[in-house]
């Protein structure tokens, strides 16, 4: 700043007002972007808020132009309807076990394999991680009726094993963990550890997973949310009424038709609150996860 | 010695990873390559090998060139309104790293990609709904004549692509963003000495320097456009409120034809034909980037 003014101070009176005027410009011009960013922040929540909004709307007003935000008599006559006509918590409750189970089946399954794929480059574990990379690419759609023959044959449909069976690995975890472990474990420390006599094991244990937390909290993060929004698989594995994820449960609900726009938005703010608070919680891990994506290149 | 010993823990680590991987990855990929080109109905035993009649057979099946088409349309669609948006507010995003509200506005744009997708799609269900939704009340409002978007064929096909270009937005943000960080700063101070203008340097810095993450952002986005299937099950339901009808999709094709018809070589044969379009463009993305290395 000092410096900014001294230079001021050699300048014309001419220099000066452009000085100014450019300064004013900046300021009108971030003032328009603000507004830009704003607007599209309010319109992508929008629905969102609307539709949180209708769950505790009276019949009446939810027809109401222009539509209510701040609803004007609120009322929990949605939420009991639909938590007495639903097994709502127990479609939450099933959600809520098959993520995070597949949370854990998957930062475990990356952990290793990522560390091993990352610092024991023999021939065949190149061939082996080329291998996951490859089917990396494949959708699930293309390949889950075989998988649900595989989990019928298992006897495990209509279960949430049934439904981790499609959510075991993640080709994308492997990568990530592997990118974290040959930038950030050097080679000296395993060496070191060697020397002094660690087993391999206790390496693992000791020194790669608490050096791995904050890549793993991320891809914690992105699994959790991967299986929590989950449809194909569980729309076919499960087909009992009390095995249903919170997904299906509503989708199918949805399609009901004595079903009133008042309970399917109570339903739907059921789920959605406690997923965005969430969200908000662990925002920074799972941009950091995220835009990991991005950088494959 | 020391090499052997250390090559057993990494094979007895990987055991177990690499054990579930071929169960849930490998092998029902493999099935379904295979399973295309069997005549298979669930319920008789022997599975006659036909070569590729399924593939035949889907030429000139009238659903599936259906579903062919509307979910490349819906694909594209997403593509063409996400990326320039995705650009854009990347971009103001960018500029405005430091406000206070850039934390706001990000987690704004990105929270449509994180919640679950049935009431997300439920609450664009409303919007849409002919009778009750806002958006008719608004034409109404200012003299349009009312739609009925989720019936109308075209219409709700526009429907559909405006639901999952709104969930694709934030992530396509939140890679540009990435970009837009990694772009060297000292370039964008030579253009503004230059007399560059803010999107006049957009125009001629930004947007060709980010080509590698469009491409990437452009495949991932079709990707996820051609495996659309929740959003057309929930928002596109037929007059007689069978889910997804009105708008079909290649999943639900899939899945129709392998858990209501019986005809699982015949679905796997679908899922073929999706792997090929997804292979296909990831070849071309990986081709571009090639390209634009040597030159």
């Amino acid at each position: 700043m000092t410096f900014e003014t001294m230079r001021h101070t050699e300048q014309t009176a001419e220099e000066l007002a452009e000085g100014v005027r450019l300064r004013r410009r900046k300021k009108l011009t971030n003032l328009a972007i603000d507004i830009f960013l704003l607007s599209v922040s309010v319109l992508m929540l929008l629905p969102l808020v609307l539709l949180v909004a209708n769950a505790f709307k009276t019949p009446a007003e939810m027809l109401a132009w222009p539509p209510t935000i701040v609803p004007g008599d609120p009322t929990l006559d949605n939420f009991k309807a639909v938590l007495s006509e639903t097994p709502l918590l127990r479609w939450i409750g099933n959600s809520i076990a098959f993520a995070v189970m597949s949370t854990i089946a998957i930062v475990a399954t990356s952990a290793i394999a990522g560390y091993v794929f990352g610092k024991f480059r023999f021939a065949t574990m190149n061939v082996l991680f080329a291998l996951f990379l490859a089917t990396a690419i494949v959708p699930f759609e293309v390949y889950m009726i075989p998988l649900y023959f595989q989990a019928k044959s298992l006897g495990i449909l209509n279960s949430v094993w049934g439904l981790l069976l499609g959510y075991l690995v993640m080709s994308f975890g492997i990568f990530l963990i592997r990118q974290n472990v040959i930038h950030s474990i050097p080679d000296e420390l395993l060496e070191a550890a060697r020397i002094d006599g660690a087993g391999e094991f206790w390496i693992f244990f000791r020194i790669v997973l608490p050096l791995l937390r904050g890549a793993l909290g991320a891809l914690a993060v992105l699994a959790f949310f991967q299986a929590w929004t989950a449809f194909a698989w569980p729309m076919i594995v499960t087909t009992t009424r009390s095995s249903y994820t919170i997904e299906v449960g509503l989708a199918l609900f949805q399609t009901g038709f004595t079903v009133d726009l008042g309970r399917l938005s109570a339903a739907s703010a059921t789920v959605l609150i406690p997923s965005i608070l969430l969200f908000v919680i662990l925002r920074r891990n799972f941009v950091q996860g995220v835009a990991s994506t991005g950088l494959k290149e | 010695m020391l090499k052997r010993k250390r090559f057993f823990f990494a094979i007895l680590a990987i055991l177990p990873t690499l054990a579930i991987f071929a169960y849930v990855r490998l092998y029902p990929i493999a099935d379904t390559l295979r399973l295309s080109l069997f005549q298979w109905n669930i319920l008789s035993k022997n599975k006659p090998f036909i070569g590729l009649a399924n593939f035949r057979e889907l030429l000139g099946d009238h659903l599936f060139l259906d579903a062919l088409i509307n979910t490349t349309i819906i694909a594209f669609g997403v593509l063409v309104l996400t990326i320039p948006m995705a650009m854009i507010i990347a971009a103001m995003l960018f500029h405005r790293t430091r406000s206070r509200m850039a934390g706001f506005y990000e987690t704004a744009v990105f929270i449509p990609h994180v919640v679950s997708l049935v009431p997300a799609a439920m609450a664009w269900k409303w919007i849409f709904d002919a009778r009750l939704g806002p958006l008719n009340a608004l034409l109404d409002f200012i003299g349009i004549p009312m739609q009925n978007w989720l019936f109308d064929p075209v219409l709700s096909v526009i429907c559909i692509i405006v639901l999952c270009s709104w969930q694709a937005l934030g992530y396509a943000v939140l890679i540009y963003l990435v970009g837009f960080k990694n772009l060297p700063v000292s370039l964008y101070e030579a253009a503004k000495l230059d007399g560059a203008s803010g999107p006049q340097s957009f125009w001629h810095l930004s947007i060709p320097m980010l080509k590698p993450i469009t491409l990437y952002v452009s495949v991932v986005t079709l990707v996820s456009g051609f495996n659309v299937y929740a959003q057309a099950f929930v928002l596109a339901s037929d007059a007689q409120g069978a889910p997804g009808r009105q708008v079909r999709v290649l999943v639900l094709d899939m899945l129709e034809n392998s858990f209501r018809n019986y005809r699982v070589g015949y679905a796997a044969s679908e899922a073929v034909v999706l792997l090929v379009i997804v292979l296909g463009l990831t070849l071309i993305q990986f081709s571009m980037l090639r390209e634009r290395g040597k030159s």
